[in-house]
């Protein structure tokens, strides 16, 4: 199959052996499991639980309110000890909502199991897409977007090929090869459900040239009848050649249009992991509630990949694999290029936790003071967007919002190659984030502003409408008024009208008084 | 337990801009040797006086500006300036000379406009032109090889020359200098002789004279070095010599005997040295990769033009300084196109 290239990117060391010697660890129920109620890209989720509650494994304890949200469910049976604020895997090193389950040591489904469709070949796409609703499935390559949303392409886009994503190019990550290794069957299998839904003619199964293992395993797995419907692809290992975009630019020479999406190609793609958690909802009826994570990284004494429940903290996932080594200073969710530090291991295992990075002092020193940018230019080289950083570092630090997004600030997928290949350590990728945010920020001001614009003026409007009209029907009124005044017939009935009120007064008075009370009420 | 936080990349970082200017440095060693080896201890005196004062100017101005200066320092970027300073200067060139190319270049040209990544001329050149405009006299006494064997001038000879102006009693400028090629194709062609007849003297090689041959060739060397380590693209020398030999080999075609050949052009001056080292600061050249190319041919066509019809006998410190001019433009109008977006940049 022809490849082709991507511009830029980044040969780097890639640190997959340490964690790949052991065996895929599978890790006990721990005693606590916090379960985050926002996991996904979307809106977050409404618990459906209080504590106290008993719940049992697989049961849903937060719903999704919208469509762009997930569900989640209890990865294990016991009891919800609470519904708090507790650490969560993010940039911002904040807290968020989190159920709280004390496990009950029977890790026990309930009958609330979704049923087995070992027949989903029968089933449309409507009913299988809403199971992989139902079991709660995000991406699980870390972006942790829906995935029954993007299973659903806009109307009128007809897919012809789904992507599979076995790239994993980041350094140190090795979950999705140890699960390329220890289930092929399953991903095929999830691949096929997957093509099923979108209507898909062809299966591109794309795995880095460093993983020979995963796609010999794959390849063994892969029936012979198939080997036209599914192809497996070794593509070269360049950073970032897992990212969507540039592993489709690899297979097929297209790019996804600026602000478009795979689907206007005709593509889908999903990563190995998010097949296994589909043929595990559709087949077993089981919900997304565990994950392999990489524990690796020269912090970490037994690096290895262990398949953890969500919500297990990340101190219990360090110590299933030998705990901390000496001088450990940093620890990263995901990888080295994209990951972010977190201050804190009681944060728990979240649907796209793919990794856990620790390391010393001398792997990650403190980056050295930041100089000077001197336009050497080896960020344009390296940049798989073939942006110009250097000029979008320039408008983001001068503020220049308009020049930044001229110069395609949001077509950068933020992969850090330029921040890498600085030598003026300037954090590039993190002014990219400022100017987005910034540019979002006032975006959601000028809204809201133009809401309240189009308040005012529409209240401006409707009572210049009111006074318009009052006038109008002043206008009328009196018209008529005047009218009635000329009428000859009117006007001599409503003279009689009044003769025969003033006579009848007059003899009422006669009868009873006060009379001015009477004419009062009477008004 | 509690971890420090801190942005990504995770990873030591590969480069630094000390680094990138300390490989400059060392790609200018094979260069510079060999402008020893032929022009005598003048070179070394130079490129040391130069860097040292350029250090100390911009300890100066570091200083001044309140900005740490052992910490700037270490980008090594005043002794690259100083450096490249030095090469461009006769090597017996007297002290104040140094002092105020060197005070040019790194105060008015570079931290008067902001420092290291601001300056938007090339301050080396800048510091040359300055000296050149106002010291001509001094800035055309380049030694000739041959009168330096037979003067056998010292190290600190040489020295005392430089601190002083005056050479050593007994010696005159007339026996231990003359025209460099360019100097001397120029004066040649204006008194009537042919192109032919001037590269037939002795004194010259295969193209130019003999040092400035081997001298450009050493640089070369360096600055494929340089190409190789990733320190420069190619964009920028390629497209400047090729510029130049293009046009030059379009005028020698027309008349080989009034225009002079392309390997002349390139063998002589500073074309090679300037492809490779100068016009390749990342500072003040074009940033894009099409930029970059028009910025080398821009000034590898500027410098056949003044070569030619101006009034200067070499032009690549002028060529470059008029495209540092302009190479904001030029970035402006070659963004490269986005991923995603089509060619006329929208997506």
């Amino acid at each position: 199959m022809q490849l082709h290239r991507f511009h830029g990117g980044l040969k780097l060391p890639d640190h997959k052996a340490e964690s790949t010697v052991h065996p895929l660890l599978t890790m006990g129920v721990p005693k606590y499991l916090y379960v985050p109620l926002s996991q996904h890209i979307g809106a977050p989720t409404e618990p459906l639980v209080q504590p106290g509650d008993h719940v049992f494994k697989g049961q849903r304890i937060s719903q999704a309110k919208d469509y762009i949200c997930a569900h989640v469910h209890a990865p294990t049976s016991g009891r919800i000890k609470d519904i708090v604020d507790h650490p969560i895997p993010h940039p911002s090193c904040l807290s968020a909502p989190c159920i709280v389950i004390e496990s009950d040591a029977h890790d026990q489904w309930g009958d609330t199991r979704l049923p087995a469709w070992p027949d989903w070949r029968e089933r449309d796409a409507r009913s299988l897409r809403e199971r992989v609703r139902a079991a709660g499935i995000v991406g699980m390559g870390g972006a942790a977007f829906p995935t029954a949303a993007k299973l659903n392409p806009r109307a009128g886009k007809r897919i012809h090929t789904l992507v599979v994503n076995g790239a994993e190019c980041e350094p140190y990550i090795s979950c999705d090869d140890i699960l390329m290794r220890s289930y092929p069957e399953a991903i095929l299998e999830g691949a096929r459900i997957v093509a099923h839904i979108l209507g898909a003619e062809r299966v591109l199964f794309a795995v880095e040239d460093n993983k020979p293992e995963a796609l010999r395993a794959l390849t063994d797995a892969r029936r012979a009848e198939e080997a036209d419907f599914i192809r497996l692809v070794s593509i070269p290992s360049i950073y970032p050649t897992g990212g969507e975009r540039q592993l489709i630019q690899v297979l097929t020479g297209r790019e996804v249009p600026s602000a478009g999406l795979p689907a206007d190609l005709g593509i889908v793609c999903q990563n190995t992991g998010t097949l296994k958690a589909i043929r595990d909802a559709v087949l077993q009826g089981q919900p997304l509630i565990s994950r392999i994570v990489t524990v690796t990284g020269p912090g970490i004494r037994e690096p290895r990949n262990v398949e953890a429940l969500i919500g297990t903290t990340f101190a219990d996932l360090v110590a299933a694999a030998g705990g901390y080594a000496p001088g450990v200073d940093r620890l990263v969710m995901g990888g080295p290029m994209m990951g972010f530090a977190i201050g804190d291991d009681a944060v728990p295992v979240i649907k796209g936790s793919n990794c856990l990075l620790a390391t010393r002092v001398q792997d990650t020193p403190a980056p050295g003071p930041v100089m000077p940018c001197i336009r050497c230019g080896e960020c344009t080289r390296v940049c798989p967007a073939n942006l110009l950083p250097q000029q979008l570092y320039w408008f983001a630090k001068g503020k220049d919002f308009d020049s930044v997004q001229d110069y395609g600030l949001f077509d950068c997928i933020e992969c850090g190659c330029c921040a890498h290949v600085c030598p003026s350590n300037i954090p590039l990728v993190q002014y990219y984030r400022f100017a987005k945010q910034e540019i979002w920020g006032r975006e959601k001001e000028r809204q809201k502003a133009d809401l309240a614009r189009e308040r005012f003026e529409f209240r401006q409007l409707r009572q210049e409408r009111e006074e318009r009209e009052k006038a109008e029907r002043l206008a009328r009124k009196k018209a008529a008024l005047a009218k009635k005044d000329t009428d000859p017939d009117r006007k001599t009935a409503i003279d009689g009208a009044i003769e025969r009120a003033r006579a009848k007064k007059s003899a009422q008075s006669n009868e009873e008084a006060p009379p001015a009370d009477r004419e009062r009420a009477n008004s | 337990m509690r971890f420090r936080t801190c942005t990504s990349p995770h990873l030591i970082p590969g480069h630094s801009v000390g680094g990138v200017m300390r490989q400059v440095l060392y790609a200018l060693v094979p260069g510079t040797l060999a402008m020893t080896w032929f022009f005598g201890w003048g070179v070394l005196v130079n490129v040391s006086l130069a860097i040292l004062f350029s250090v100390l100017f911009e300890a100066l101005m570091v200083a001044a500006r309140g900005r740490p200066v052992l910490a700037t320092l270490g980008d090594s970027s005043a002794i690259l300036a100083g450096w490249l300073f030095a090469l461009a200067i006769p090597p017996l060139a007297p002290v104040w000379v140094l002092l105020i190319g060197t005070a040019f270049a790194i105060v008015v040209a570079k931290h008067l406009y902001g420092g290291l990544g601001y300056n938007p001329f090339n301050p080396a050149m800048v510091g040359y032109v300055v000296v050149l405009v106002s010291f001509p006299r001094e800035l055309s006494l380049w030694p000739s090889p041959e009168g330096l064997t037979n003067a056998s001038l010292s190290f600190l000879q040489t020295l005392q020359t430089t601190l002083t102006g005056r050479l050593p009693d007994g010696m005159e400028w007339d026996a231990i200098t003359r025209a460099s090629p360019l100097d001397m194709m120029r004066e040649s062609i204006v008194s009537g002789q042919t192109v032919t007849e001037v590269t037939r003297s002795p004194l010259f090689g295969s193209f130019s004279q003999t040092e400035w041959e081997w001298a450009g060739n050493l640089f070369l060397l360096g600055g494929l070095w340089l190409l190789y380590r990733r320190v420069i693209t190619w964009h920028i020398p390629v497209s400047m010599l090729l510029t130049l030999a293009t046009v030059a080999g379009v005028f020698w075609v027309i008349d080989p005997d009034y225009f002079a050949s392309p390997a002349f052009h390139v063998f002589s001056g500073a074309a090679i040295i300037g492809a490779f080292f100068i016009a390749t600061d990342p500072v003040s050249a074009a940033t894009t990769p099409t930029g970059r190319i028009l910025f080398g041919a821009g000034i590898g066509l500027l410098t056949y033009v003044i070569r030619t019809w101006g009034g200067y006998p070499d032009a690549v410190a002028f060529a470059v300084l008029l495209m540092n001019m302009v190479a904001p433009t030029l970035d402006h109008y070659t963004r490269p196109r986005i991923f995603g977006h089509s060619r006329d940049g929208h997506g």
